[in-house]
């Protein structure tokens, strides 16, 4: 039952496999995200009290979740890395890192935009232990990718630049339960099963979904041509990347 | 076992006191980067104990920086570091005697420096003793979470940027809680909260660091 998925940690294998699936990803990752902005920013409705400004969540919600996500993608595959040494583990962290951290600038700076005109007379707010938690998630990022871009040994920078990743883990929980460990000017959780339901009306609900999807694509396109690249690079002594490089100049 | 623990722990001390300039520096700077602020701002300025608990904490984190990268670098390049990972004790138990080495000697000072810095900056008395307290709490996590930095780090001829980078991110709760709570005892109100908030993240580095810092040892020795 695992084999196809066993199979995936061969380089050669991945590389065609990626190349197969790339093009659906890419055209849905399009769609949805085409749909999400046209239905969030022009079709749904301006909130009661937020009025035009609500509009900011349709993207600020999914990169903020998906920055949190990401960074658990990088250090699950930090683990694999450290325990079963896979080179496919190794890239697919350094090829995330750099999205998780594009992810993580997009909700602070979406979040402090909103927060603005939503919260009153400020930018930022020093005292806020989730903005505090993203901001330390941000720098966490970008330790990662200077680590993993200060040794010319790839394999050892990957290993190391793992063992940070899985220290900076720690820092997941907090921002995901800082709204409800400290008090917080940003606003509970309301993205959750049920209450999610029954908090946004569905005009509201729908879009946020659709850019919800979008982002996850967007990640998972970026991230199969990031690690497609960093693969090729890697590979580049091996026959099989000959091959891929003939048969792309001959066509 | 413990032998070979207390031997380290007596090895790397002693080193730590031959080579006094070494020893001293980060405590200078400490002193002097602290005594910049006031110097930069109005003297009279009502500003100067509002900011002392966070300036004081600032300065200790940088001075921790400074001196982490003694703490494996030696060991590294004359390959003593290669002999502790092939003995046979357990590489955590080592390391975690290198870190409280690398803080008796760095962590220790700053501590016993920073009531007199706190008077300097006029620092009500309950407050100094908050920060007396908050830094003997958080210099022994600095030096476990700064350690793991410098394993990673020891492998690399420029380290010295990278490490700031990795490690200073980490510093933010211990900082935020440290020199919370000596604002808050200013305050006159209770700083229970977050000492235990400090505890349980001493608890927690001191359980978990050893493992990163023996793992990152071995990475960058290989």
């Amino acid at each position: 039952m695992w084999v196809w998925f066993h199979k995936l940690g061969s380089p050669p294998y991945f590389y065609r496999f990626s190349g197969v699936i790339l093009p659906y990803l890419a055209v849905a990752c399009l769609l949805s995200m085409s749909i999400g902005v046209f239905w969030g920013l022009f079709k749904a409705p301006p909130d009661y009290q937020q009025s035009e400004t609500v509009r900011i969540i349709y993207v600020h919600v999914p990169a903020a979740m998906f920055s949190m996500s990401i960074y658990v993608v990088m250090a699950i595959a930090g683990a694999v890395t450290l325990i079963w040494r896979i080179k496919l583990a190794e890239l697919i962290a350094a090829a995330s890192a750099p999205i998780g951290a594009s992810y993580t600038f997009i909700a602070l700076a979406t979040g402090s935009l909103w927060g603005r005109t939503t919260w009153g007379n400020t930018y930022w707010e020093w005292s806020d232990p989730r903005l505090m938690s993203e901001l330390v998630l941000f720098f966490l990022y970008l330790g990662y990718i200077a680590l993993y871009y200060a040794s010319e040994d790839r394999r050892g920078a990957a290993r190391a630049a793992a063992v940070l990743a899985l220290v900076g883990l720690v820092n997941i929980p907090v921002i995901h339960y800082s709204v409800e460990w400290w008090t917080s000017l940003h606003q509970g959780s309301t993205s959750r099963g049920a209450q999610f339901a029954a908090t946004i009306h569905p005009s509201m609900r729908y879009p946020l979904y659709i850019m919800m999807l979008g982002f996850a694509l967007f990640y998972a396109v970026t991230l199969l041509k990031n690690t497609r690249s960093m693969l090729l690079a890697s590979e580049r002594n091996n026959a099989w990347v000959k091959e891929v490089v003939n048969q792309h100049e001959s066509a | 076992m413990y032998s070979a623990l207390f031997s380290l722990l007596k090895r790397d001390l002693m080193l730590a006191f031959r080579h006094r300039s070494e020893l001293m520096n980060p405590l200078i700077f400490f002193l002097i980067v602290v005594s910049l602020f006031p110097m930069g701002l109005n003297p009279q300025s009502q500003v100067l104990p509002m900011m002392g608990a966070a300036v004081i904490w600032v300065a200790a984190l940088l001075a921790a920086m400074l001196s982490l990268d003694n703490m494996f670098r030696s060991d590294f390049d004359d390959g003593t570091l290669e002999q502790i990972v092939l003995s046979p004790w357990p590489l955590p138990a080592m390391v975690l005697m290198k870190v409280l080495a690398h803080w008796l000697v760095s962590g220790i000072p700053l501590v016993l420096l920073s009531p007199l810095l706190g008077v300097m900056f006029n620092l009500p008395a309950e407050s100094i003793g908050a920060l007396v307290l908050t830094l003997l709490i958080g210099t022994p996590v600095l030096s476990l979470i700064g350690a793991i930095g410098v394993a990673l780090t020891v492998g690399l001829r420029r380290g010295g940027v990278l490490l700031s980078l990795l490690v200073l991110p980490l510093y933010i709760p211990i900082l935020i809680f440290g020199a919370g709570s000596v604002w808050d005892a200013s305050l006159g109100a209770s700083i229970n909260g977050p000492l235990l908030f400090m505890g349980a993240i001493l608890v927690l580095t001191l359980t978990l660091a050893p493992f990163a810092i023996a793992s990152a040892v071995r990475i960058s020795l290989e």
